[in-house]
């Protein structure tokens, strides 16, 4: 009878909803990258989903297993959510072998996300993003959008090795175009048919010196771009406070007990995966 | 301590020393004594500081060649992926060598783990080294607090008791049945070369379990791995297993389950069996190492007796004669070959 | 609650009782010689020996492999990739003969797992009838880590060895469950002081105090960058041996398994030691270094479990002690970061 009582009471955080794949696009021109539209099958999943720009879920893909990626889509982007998955291994393999109508899992929404609600509100925002980190981030700016009175001045910094390894290519244009946001998008060197910025990402966000004045800065992008960027944005003024960068890390429960993406005392997918730059400079460079 | 320790223990720290004062080795391999009695932790000293933590006794199990590759690299300057390594000399290493350990040497030698000129080898002819687990079935598992090595005898004490037990009953099983305590290859040697031991029987072991029928032989394995928790020790303790990756560790493809279904962890077990055919020295590392008491060396030694009836080989014992599984000869005998025999025919 | 005192002579009666509810399991004579949880077979009373049996009892309250869903995985399948929960309800257990820091590590992981059905599930299934301590071994340091030999936590019934009878608290609704007054009596007053004396002594044998403490009030970073970690960790063969013996290491990775048109997730335990724990999809891999295993290891279980939760994630058992099999020893390990 207990026993019961506590299968009704605790649910179980590893199940996941069950979901459909609505729609598949090819990102990137060598394809490696793609973004999945996916619906979830039950009504009372979809109502009751409700996730803060910066969180992530754990696709499920039965017979494989599960990754961890960046919900690219707004919470006010309804009815389906939005997933850039990048080929890299077992999983994801799998899944860009998948097509439109397959059945798949979503677990989620995990972790802390953008403080959009509140840290964030009524400052000037800065977005600067490299390859394909940009998908938290699109999340993220199209609810900033939706919500364009809550947030100062947005400027978008966001480049890739080739004009083909552009996410959201249709968006980006439709974010230059308009006037209530700076956009600057680059590639790393000159290419035929550009006629954009060219110029890696921390050099072009020295030449744009966005002001620190009540600002934030949310990066995402490998490390390597990360330590870049830092010099320029602290040359104008920039402290560690106001810089939010989201980390990556090796996952399996997503729920802070398996112990695998812990950088130092954090676990990334619980406390994290958004943390200031103050608080990463606090922990052990384990990820 | 023994008198025979206590003398090659002084021998090791002298040379050591030197050998490091004079910059001729960048590190020296051996081992220090351990925090609980019947322990020895291996041990790496950089300085003459350092070699005089050296120690030696019967407790010495893990082979100490299973250090090296990873030590040498670790003593070269750091270079990218690719990059060939510099002009010049690189740093040596110094290692402590018994009978089996530097046969497993000579097999990382030919298998270009190791550079000849890289290590310098200090022998020592092996009395055998004592089994922790024999020790503890000996005094009824009681707990033993303190060991007092004696040249043939062990003083074994408890809170509550005290146990004179003969060294050589206790002395582990392929050390017992060991032909070639002395070391094979040497740069230095400390103490006297004792010669090859004679043991018509040494298979003895193999040979019980070869009575068995099929099916026994199959129950006797299942029975030996049932308490295998896939620590992988006996893997990372022996020195040929040296794969960036691991069969185990493999995910595409996946050939080996992880968790501890039995037929995942017999597969384990077997294929690690036979990736140590023709070069398994029978140090006994694995066995001392593991924490459930699983004789996996059994696994080996059976193979390590085909390999020797089939090419009559031993592994390790120059570095010349080619590994036999690495080698084809037109004439290799090929009766285990199953395909050979037409559909229908009986065995 | 009152005590009882239970002969040892109907002691065994007393458990075989019990087995038409319960399956029992007692650290028994393994066929390699050492102790080891096996299930009763309702023969002779279990002899429960100084020191703790080989491994703890965590493989009951998180075995390997667990079967988190099951599946279809025929494609042609309606109900094809739907995961579903596992539906057996085994037989609720009995752990008879569990010390204090293996009843007290159920509790430690507990934190961690507070929101985990399965291992809640199996935790409301078991019973724990615990033996106190009369006498630690010398690997033994359960003090340090703010447990004790004559420690009750996690214990549904604690038993003190009287030499001709058992001294049995009960503790939990649980333990009153398993309570038959047909083989219990009233303790008699001598034997009432016996096992007063008896904790007495055996609490009196070290005079260690809790680690934890000190070890939260110490900086993060002057841990992490102590020298000590390159000596300390120099020797380690990046095995399981610690982790998977360790009562209190519960690390986890999670597969899926398919064969002829099954599907199964499970989850078995994994090993912060082999390098593979932290490698991304790139081969990209934050611990990569031996050192620094061996490193997050130490300081998970000393200072980031207790920073966040209270205790060390550590009850004092001395398994990795004893077990490791180049000695590295998590005491000298507590001293170097208790003296930094």
């Amino acid at each position: 009878m207990l026993l019961d009582v506590l299968e009704e009471v605790m649910m179980n955080p590893y199940l996941p909803y069950p979901a459909v794949i609505d729609d598949i696009v090819v990102e990137t021109e060598d394809g490696n990258l793609k973004t999945f539209r996916i619906v979830l099958e039950n009504k009372t999943d979809r109502d009751k989903w409700n996730h803060t720009p910066g969180q992530f879920a754990m696709l499920s893909v039965a017979g494989k297993g599960e990754i961890p990626i960046g919900i690219a889509s707004s919470p006010t982007e309804k009815g389906h959510l939005l997933f850039t998955v990048n080929r890299a291994g077992v999983v994801t393999t799998a899944l860009h072998k998948m097509d439109i109508g397959d059945p798949i899992g979503v677990r989620g929404p995990l972790g802390n996300g953008f403080p959009v609600k509140s840290d964030l509100k009524g400052k000037n925002i800065v977005i600067i993003a490299g390859g394909f980190a940009f998908t938290t981030l699109r999340a993220t700016l199209i609810y900033m959008l939706e919500h364009r009175n809550d947030y100062g001045n947005i400027t978008v910094i966001y480049g890739a090795r080739t004009p083909g390894m552009l996410l959201y290519k249709e968006e980006l244009k439709q974010w230059e175009a308009r006037d209530d946001l700076d956009v600057y998008i680059t590639v790393d060197r000159e290419a035929p048919g550009w006629d954009g910025l060219v110029g890696f990402v921390p050099t072009i966000a020295g030449q744009v010196k966005p002001s620190p004045e009540n600002g934030a800065a949310l990066i995402c992008g490998p490390p390597i771009m990360i330590k870049f960027t830092m010099p320029p944005l602290e040359e104008v003024g920039w402290k560690d406070n106001q810089v939010y960068l989201s980390l990556e890390n090796r996952m399996k429960c997503g729920i802070g007990i398996c112990g695998h993406c812990n950088v130092g005392p954090v676990y990334v997918c619980k406390d994290g995966p958004v943390f200031t730059r103050q608080e990463v400079q606090k922990l052990p460079v384990e990820f | 301590m023994s008198s025979l320790n206590q003398k090659i223990t002084q021998e090791i720290q002298s040379i050591a020393a030197s050998m490091l004062e004079s910059g001729q080795v960048a590190a020296f391999l051996g081992y220090t004594t351990g925090t609980i009695p019947g322990v020895m932790q291996p041990f790496v000293a950089r300085n003459a500081q350092d070699a005089k933590r050296l120690c030696w006794n019967s407790f010495c199990v893990l082979n100490l060649a299973n250090y090296l590759p990873s030590l040498l690299k670790s003593l070269e300057p750091p270079r990218r992926r690719g990059e060939p390594p510099p002009e010049g000399p690189l740093p040596k290493v110094g290692v402590l060598a018994t009978g089996c350990w530097s046969r497993n040497i000579a097999v990382q030698i030919q298998e270009n783990q190791v550079e000849r000129q890289r290590v310098v080898i200090v022998g020592i002819s092996s009395r055998g080294m004592i089994s922790r687990r024999k020790l503890e079935t000996a005094v009824g598992y009681k707990e033993i607090v303190h060991i007092e090595e004696q040249d043939n005898s062990l003083l074994v004490k408890g809170n509550d008791f005290e146990d004179t037990i003969n060294r050589w009953d206790v002395v582990r099983d392929n050390c017992q049945t060991c032909i070639h305590p002395d070391p094979v290859i040497y740069d230095e040697l400390i103490g006297t070369l004792n010669g090859n031991r004679k043991i018509p029987d040494r298979f003895r072991q193999v040979e019980k379990i070869e009575t068995l029928s099929t099916d026994e032989r199959w129950q006797w394995f299942n029975n030996e791995i049932a308490s295998c928790i896939r620590c992988y020790a006996c893997r990372n303790a022996c020195p040929l297993c040296y794969c960036p990756t691991c069969f185990v560790d493999d995910s595409r493809p996946q050939w080996v389950g992880k968790s501890i279904e039995p037929a995942d962890t017999a597969l384990f077990h077997i294929l690690r069996a036979y990736h140590c055919a023709g070069r398994c020295t029978d140090c006994g590392s694995c066995e001392s190492v593991c924490p459930m008491g699983i004789r996996m060396r059994l696994f080996t030694k059976k193979l390590q007796k085909d390999v020797l009836e089939l090419y009559d080989f031993e592994p390790g014992l120059d570095l010349d004669t080619p590994l036999p599984l690495s080698t084809y000869k037109i004439d290799d005998p090929e009766d285990f070959i199953l395909t050979h025999i037409k559909k229908g025919d009986k065995k | 609650m009152k005590p009882f005192v239970v002969e040892k002579a109907q002691a065994g009666q007393w458990l075989k009782d019990l087995c038409d509810t319960f399956d029992i399991f007692a650290p028994l004579p393994s066929i390699k010689g050492y102790h080891d949880w096996q299930r009763w077979d309702g023969s002779n009373l279990p002899v429960v020996r100084k020191g703790v049996p080989k491994s703890s009892i965590k493989a009951f309250f998180f075995p390997q492999p667990e079967v988190l869903f099951q599946f279809n995985a025929r494609a042609s399948n309606p109900d094809a990739f739907r995961l579903k929960e596992p539906t057996c309800h085994p037989k609720p257990k009995i752990l008879f003969g569990v010390r204090p820091c293996d009843a007290r590590s159920v509790i430690l992981n507990s934190i961690p797992y507070k929101s985990d059905p399965y291992f809640q599930r199996k935790k409301e299934e078991i019973a724990i009838i615990g033996f106190l301590c009369e006498e630690g071994c010398s690997t033994c340091f359960c003090k340090w880590t703010g447990g004790s030999p004559v420690g009750k936590e996690g214990m549904d019934i604690a038993v003190i060895d009287l030499g001709q009878v058992f001294h049995i608290e009960v503790l939990s609704d649980k333990g009153e469950a398993l309570v038959r007054p047909q083989f219990f009596r009233e303790p008699a007053d001598q034997e009432i002081s016996e096992a007063k004396d008896l904790i007495t002594k055996a609490q009196g044998q070290t005079l260690e105090q809790d680690a934890a403490s000190s070890l939260r009030s110490k900086e993060l970073m002057k841990l992490y960058n102590a020298p000590f970690w390159g000596k300390i960790s120099e020797p380690c063969i990046n095995c399981g041996t610690c982790t998977f013996l360790c009562p209190t290491c519960y690390c986890f990775d999670i597969q899926d398994e398919t064969l002829r048109g099954k599907g199964r997730r499970i989850r078995y335990w994994d090993s912060c030691m082999f390098p593979l724990f932290t490698q991304h999809a790139s081969g990209h891999n934050p611990r990569g270094d031996k050192l620094k295993r061996v490193r997050n290891r130490f300081m998970h279980k000393l200072k980031y479990f207790p920073d966040r939760f209270g205790p060390l994630s550590c009850v004092g058992c001395g398994r990795c002690v004893r077990e490791c099999p180049v000695n590295i020893d998590i005491r000298q390990v507590l001293k170097d970061l208790l003296a930094t």
